[in-house]
Formats: structure tokens, sequence, C-alpha cells
């Protein structure tokens, strides 16, 4: 009796008021708590995945058009935002270990950079869909145009209506990564005010955890849609 | 509970390689590979997947066969859904 | 083994432990949330049921004459969608497994207790949006949303029905994601994964289906509400868009989703068959894998909705062959529990009864299902009353009976009230008697050829006997199904009180008092025995001291 489960629990629940009354240790609770954020991301990664599906079906269909219309877009801001990811998730790595190793100021310089280069790629991505605006190669608007012919048949036109399904897709796939990534920054920010008020420490930094697995899956689905949407055919 | 602690040399490798396959598959797009480039595209994007996965998100280091296993099922069902849609997209012009 | 008690004199159990509207809407209490998803699937039960009688007194007579073309598609549309998405999906999962699940393991409550009133909040602002979209006109896309007639030609709610539907999604997926955490990390010490209620592996294979399929019909769902909002043309045809990958993706879902709908039917009976026949399941290790089985394989065989749509032949030989495939768990299943009962000491309570409806028209559903998947007779059969009937003889023959057969079961453990045996057998009986004389006559009708989604069948007369026929039935089926709510209701004032186990039944939850208290057990349990242990039940103590 006295080394059941529910008797360590009332001890420990004393101690530490982040453990929650229906588990029996902390262990459990990090452990369920994890769990949850990995099934999460599956549903992350079905739910992104019937978009890839889409695109896989169209870029085997109008492989040229869509070669064409991915030229369109701008190689060098998606490249520099592919770049901000990647050390966002860096700076986010490095919050989570600062928690393990207890340097509870990092953890919030961390936490803030990763919002600023959040922040800086939706900027970017904002620019970019204003060039889309500008140059009229946004789907379903009257006055869509994109200029130009199939890669290395200057005698074929791209098809109009090929080329809106590729702007459909990258709206919708760019628009839900960005919205995922809004979210995120929101979630960052939370979690940057509670790391400011010392709430991680090696013993507990599972919210910072589960939230870096978040962060990092967002930057793994911009790794596919980065050479997926950009550079279908950009070689002569 | 013994959590694994990377080193902050191992994160900022990661990181490193990270951007060297970033500059990299902006050039192989470059090049006229003929039906590799999008193999190469994949295979350089689905690197620097593993990399995150293993190393950002600790998978590497995790206790329990459980994480692994969670993630193979989604990337299978993935492929299933992908492949067997394909199976009717290709075999579409058959006669 | 008594627990708290109340300043009344009465044991403090979770019904009692609090009252007023606010301790039951904010509630974390996995067995107060399963009450209040009742409420919420039993009102959209009736709301599904309301449109199914219109649509039966429409098929009275061969003419159109009840209400106009486009209404007609409108009810068989909301029947479709209010059943599949606000009653079916939920009913088991959300009522039993909520209730039972954290019981039947011997934990205190879910892993995640915010996150399941979560779910029924998004559950009910889903529904929220449904009714809106009946009431303003409803939507008549045919409950698959199909494109491009959802997306281009229709000017009714599309997207609040879509997006009713969407919303809806995540409280399946949440709570799916709920109990395979819950399943995972909660777990008494003792019980192990072979230790486990079939009832329990029903919802992990069920929630493992959520997880996964359920992403994907979003995204579908989503790309058609785009489209329709923002012109966004992914499947449009004009464009060069497929109409059939909005069928890919939604099917993706959709058919995965049959089987969210019947596995934790199939638990409840392997419950009920065990206990009724005094005896372990045959076979329990066969029996988990089915249903893991059944999940995974059920992912393989979506397109068997697409045969006649215009994929590939290639594709849909695939496809018939996986569909061959997943009937293969099932039928273990249905040998397995007969196997059980074999030399069983059977006794026919109410519980028992809708148990054996189960498996009988269970198996004629699967069985049909099995027609379908052949090439050339679906291609005779598709879009006519044969697959209405199909379909129909799995989710109510099989699915509905099995979550009457479970209220029943535990209705005690629920309420702690006995429920009038005398009615439960004869609503049991018309229930049965009912549903067959609805849907028997609808195989006939599709075989003869009168396709479904018609609202006038003027050009065949011969049809309408056997529409009398189903119509006559439904009225059956529909007093057979109000009986157990009012006895139900009558039950929770004017019922016997009922013991912790009035079955005699095996089953952590049936060591705990009836009502459960707030926390479900004084002391953890520590399980040293085998699931099903009915030759061990009168000598063993459950519940270690």
């Amino acid at each position: 009796m006295h080394n059941s489960p529910i008797a360590t629990a009332n001890h420990e629940a004393h101690e530490n008021p982040a453990l929650l009354h229906h588990f029996a240790t902390e262990e459990q609770q990090k452990n369920a708590a994890s769990l949850g954020m990995w099934i999460f991301l599956v549903t992350e990664i079905m739910f992104f995945g019937g978009m890839f599906c889409a695109y896989l079906v169209y870029r085997y269909w109008y492989f040229g058009d869509f070669g064409t219309a991915s030229s369109s877009l701008d190689l060098t801001l998606g490249t520099v935002n592919t770049v901000v990811l990647i050390c966002s998730s860096l700076t986010v790595a490095m919050a989570v270990r600062c928690a393990q190793v207890g340097k509870q100021k990092a953890i919030v310089v961390y936490l803030l950079l990763t919002i600023v280069l959040g922040l800086a790629f939706l900027g970017i991505k904002a620019i970019e869909y204003k060039q889309k605006f500008d140059e009229n190669h946004v789907p379903g608007l009257a006055g869509f145009h994109l200029e130009g012919h199939i890669p290395r048949h200057p005698d074929i036109p791209v098809n109009q209506q090929h080329a809106q399904i590729y702007f459909s897709l990258y709206f919708a796939m760019t628009g839900m990564h960005a919205l995922h990534m809004i979210i995120g920054v929101g979630l960052f920010t939370y979690l940057a005010y509670k790391a400011s008020k010392g709430v991680y420490r090696p013993g507990y930094y599972t919210p910072l955890e589960n939230g870096g697995l978040y962060w990092h899956f967002v930057d793994i689905v911009w790794i596919y849609l980065f050479p997926l949407l950009y550079l279908i055919d950009r070689h002569p | 509970m013994s959590e694994h602690i990377s080193p902050v040399k191992l994160y900022v490798t990661i990181w490193l390689a990270l951007l060297v396959g970033t500059g990299l598959t902006v050039y192989a797009a470059t090049v006229d590979l003929g039906a590799f480039n999008p193999i190469v595209a994949l295979a350089i994007a689905t690197t620097k997947a593993v990399l995150v996965v293993l190393f950002f998100m600790h998978v590497k280091y995790a206790h329990e066969r459980l994480t692994k296993m969670v993630i193979v099922t989604a990337i299978f069902f993935f492929l299933i859904l992908l492949g067997l849609s394909m199976a009717d997209y290709g075999t579409r012009l058959w006669t | 083994m008594a627990t708290a008690v109340l300043e009344t004199g009465e044991r403090e159990t979770y019904l009692n432990k609090e009252y007023g509207i606010k301790s039951w809407l904010l509630t974390v209490d996995h067995k107060r949330i399963a009450l209040l998803y009742l409420m919420g699937i039993t009102f959209f039960f009736f709301i599904g049921g309301f449109f199914a009688l219109l649509i039966r007194l429409e098929l009275l007579t061969p003419a159109g004459d009840l209400v106009q073309a486009d209404t007609y598609n409108k009810l068989f549309t909301m029947h479709g969608q209010v059943m599949i998405f606000f009653f079916l999906i939920p009913a088991v999962p959300a009522v039993l497994g909520n209730f039972l699940i954290p019981i039947m393991i011997g934990a205190k409550d879910l892993a995640f207790p915010r996150i399941n009133l979560l779910s029924w909040y998004i559950y009910i602002i889903g529904g929220m949006l449904m009714l809106y979209t009946i009431l303003n006109g409803g939507v008549d896309t045919g409950w698959t949303f199909y494109v491009p007639l959802s997306t281009e030609f229709l000017k009714t709610q599309v997207v609040t029905a879509a997006l009713a539907v969407f919303i809806s999604g995540f409280s399946s997926i949440l709570t799916g994601l709920n109990f395979i955490v819950t399943i995972h990390r909660m777990r008494a010490p003792g019980m192990t994964w072979n230790r486990l209620p079939l009832f329990v592996w029903a919802h992990y294979a069920t929630s493992i289906i959520q997880v996964l399929g359920t992403p994907v019909v979003a995204i579908a769902i989503a790309l058609v509400a785009l489209e329709r909002v923002f012109h966004l043309g992914i499947f449009n045809p004009s464009l060069g868009g497929d109409p059939l990958l909005f069928q890919h993706l939604f099917w993706f879902y959709s058919h995965p989703a049959v089987y969210i709908m019947i596995l934790p039917g199939m638990g409840i009976i392997s419950e009920i068959v065990c206990c009724f026949s005094r005896k372990r399941i045959f076979g329990y290790k066969a029996m988990a894998l089915a249903l893991v089985g059944i999940a995974v394989v059920g992912f393989l065989v979506w397109a068997h909705h697409m045969f006649v749509a215009g994929i590939s032949l290639y594709a849909a030989l695939i496809f018939s062959i996986l569909s061959y495939f997943v009937a293969v768990p099932s039928a273990i299943k249905v040998f397995n529990w007969t196997s059980t009962m074999y030399k069983g000491s059977i006794t026919y309570q109410t519980p028992m009864l809708y148990a054996f409806g189960f498996i009988g028209l269970f198996t004629m559903g699967g069985l049909t299902g099995l027609f379908l998947a052949a090439l050339g007779v679906d291609v005779h059969v598709t879009d006519t009353y044969f697959v209405v009937a199909h379909f129909h003889y799995i989710m109510v023959g099989g699915m509905v009976m099995a979550y009457l057969g479970g209220m029943h079961f535990w209705w005690p453990k629920i309420s702690g009230r006995m429920y009038p045996e005398g009615w439960g057998r004869l609503a049991a009986l018309l229930v049965f008697a009912g549903f067959n004389l609805t849907f028997f006559p609808q195989f006939i009708l599709g075989y003869l050829g009168m396709p479904r989604r018609y609202w006038d069948y003027s050009h065949s007369p011969e049809f309408q006997i056997l529409n009398v026929l189903s119509t006559a039935g439904a009225t059956i089926l529909a007093v057979g199904y109000l009986l157990p709510m009012v006895y139900f209701l009558w039950s929770m004032r004017y019922g016997k009180p009922a013991p912790d186990n009035p079955w005699n039944a095996a089953g952590l939850e049936w060591t705990i008092p009836s009502p459960p208290s707030t926390f479900n057990f004084d002391e953890q349990p520590v399980v040293t025995w085998e699931a099903y242990n009915y030759d061990e039940i009168e000598k063993e103590v459950p519940v270690a001291q």
C-alpha cells in the first residue's frame, strides 16, 4: 500500500502543483503529453498529406505547366525563407536545451529569437503573396495570366488553366503552412511569457519540448514545400 | 527520468548540414539531371527532414520504440494515400 | 469499499457530487462528458431520424408528390450527414468509450480530461452549424459533397455544411488522440495489453483510424469550401482539375470511417457475448488482432466506392481484391463470437438479444459488401437500393443495435438503475423486426434496379409494394427506438437501484459501485487476472486489498 502509485501520487501532489490529479507520477504525465503531441503531429502529417496528394496528381498530369509556373516564384525569397526556418529550428532546439541545463534567461532569449525568425518568415511570405497579386498570378481572379512557355519548348505557351491549378495549390499549401506558422508564433509567445516567469527548469519543460516538436514539424513541411513548389524545373 | 541532453556542437552541426542541403538542392535544380531532378530534390529534402526528426526532435534518443512506430505508421499511411491514388492516375491511360 | 458520503447520507457519486449547469458544462469528469455527449447524439439521432421519416413517406408512392425534387435531395443529404457525422461516428466512442475506458483500464480519468471537454464543445459547435444549415435552406449535395456539384452548381448552404463537418472532425480526432494516449499510458499495474477487454482494443483500433483518416477528409472538405469561396480551382474540370481527386481524398477517410462506426460496436458485442454465455472469448488474440487488422486493411480499399466513377480498370481490380481481404478479419470475429457461445450457458437478457441481432445482421451486411466488391456485380447494383440496404444493415442492423445493446448492458453502471427488462426485450424484438422489414425489401429493390437518391420512381410503379413494406418497417423501427428513450428516462427515477454487478460480469467496471464515484476507484486496482475470467468469477475477489 505504501508503495502504490496512489500513495506516491498524493505525496508528489503536495510537492508539485504541476502534477495533475489523474496522473500517478510526473513521469506518467510527461510521457502522456509527449505521446499526445506526437499523435497530434500524425494528424498534421495526414492533413498536409491530402494536399501533397493533390499536388502529386497534378504535377504528374501537367508537368510542363507546373514547371513554368514554379519558375515564376521568387527563388531568392524562397531560399531565404528556408534558411530562416532552419535557423528558427536551431533556436528552438537551443531553447529546449537551455531548459534542460537550467539556463532560465537564455530560454527566453532563444524563444524570442524563434518568434522573430517566424515573423520574418511570415513577412517574406506576405511580400511573395503581394508579388503574385501584382503579377496577376492569383487563381480565381479575373485577369489571371501567366507569361511564358513550357520549359525547353518555346513554341508551346503555358496552359493558363493548368497554371491556375498550380497557383491554387501554391496558395492552399503555403497558406495552410503560414496559418500553422502564425499559430506557432502565438504558441511560442505564450511559452516565452511562461519562461520569463521561470516556469521551465530541468525537471519540467514538457510544454517547451512539445512546442518545439510542433515547430520542427512545421519546418519539415516547408523543407518539402520549398523544392516541390519552387524548384520544379529551373534548369535550361 | 533521464533525458538525453545534446551538446551544442551537435545542434550547430545539424544546422550547418541543413543549410548545406538547402544550397545543394537549389544548385541541383539548375542542373539538367533529366528524370533524376525530382528524385534528387526529394532525397535531399528527406535527408534534411530525417536530420530534424532524429536530432532536433530527439527521436534518436527516444526511450521507447513507440515514438518511432508512431512516425513510421504516419508515413506508411501517407504513402498509401499517395501510392494507391497513383495506382489510379498512373494507369488511367493504359488500354 | 465505501467512498465519500454526502451530508444527506447518500454515497457520493459522479452524479450527485455537484449540481447545477456550471458543474456539467465545465466538468472534466469523463463520465459527465459521456452524458453530455449522450444528450447531443440523441438529439441528432432524432433529427436524422426525422429526415428518414420524410424520405420513407415520399417513397410510399411512385410519384414525387410529397416534396419537390430539390427538397428530396436535401432530405437524403441531411439524413446522411447528420446520422453519420453527428450520431454514428461519435455515438459509441464518445458515450460508452468515454465513460468506460478509464474504468476498464483502472484509471481515474482519460489522459487529457480538458481536451475531452474541448472535444465535446467542438462537437456542439459543429452541430450548431449543422442546425444552422438545416434551418437556412439545407444542403443538397448528397452526404458525399461530390464536386463539381458542390463547388459550382448549387446555391444551397454548402459552405456551412462543409464547415460543420470539418469542425466535428476535430472533435473526432481529439477523442481518438485522447483514447490512444490513455490506453498506452494510464493502464493500472498488471493491466497488460493481453488482459485488456476487447472493448478497449476496439476503441484503440477505432482511434487509430480517427487520427489517421479524419485529417484527410478535413482537407478535402476545406478545399471544397475554398473553391466555393475563393475560386481556388483544384477540382474544377474546366481548369483541368479532376473531380475524382476529391473522391479519392473523401473516400480515403470515409471508408475507414465506416470502421470507426463498427469497431466500437464489435467491442461491445464481445463484452456482451462473453457475459451472457458465461465464457471467455474464443480466440482473444485473434479477436484483438482482427480489430487492428480491420483498421489497417480498411485504409487500403477506399476506391471501391468509385468503381463506376471513372477510375482506371487496373486500379479497380486492385481495390476489389483488397476489399475482399478486409472481410477476413470481420469474418474471424463472427466465427469467434459464435464459438464463444458454443457450449456456453446462454441467457437472453436485452443486451444479448441485441448481440444476436448484431451478429446476424452484421454478417448479412458484410457479405453483401462482398457482392459489391465484385466488379461485375457492382456495375449492376451501384447507386441502387442494394447499396443503401448493404450499408444500413451494417450501420443500423450492426452499429445501432450494438449501441443499444451496450446502453442496456451498462445502463445500470451509468445511472445506478435497472431498466425494465420486459420492455427492453420487447423493444429489442421490435427493432429487429422493424429493421428487417425496412431494409430487406431494399436489397430486392436495388437488385431489380431502383436507383438511390431518386424522389420519383413512377417509371417503375411495380416497386411500390416493396417501398410500402419498407416504410411500414420504418415505423415499427421508430417505435422500437422510442421505447428505450422512454423507459431509460423512466428508470432514472423509478427504476430498481442497481447493484455493483447486476450481470455478474467480468471487467473492472463491475467492481465499483453503480453509479461510480467521481474518481472511479478508491484504490488503484492491481490486475492479476485475464480478461473474461468467467471460469473464476465466483471464486476470486476482483480488487486487491
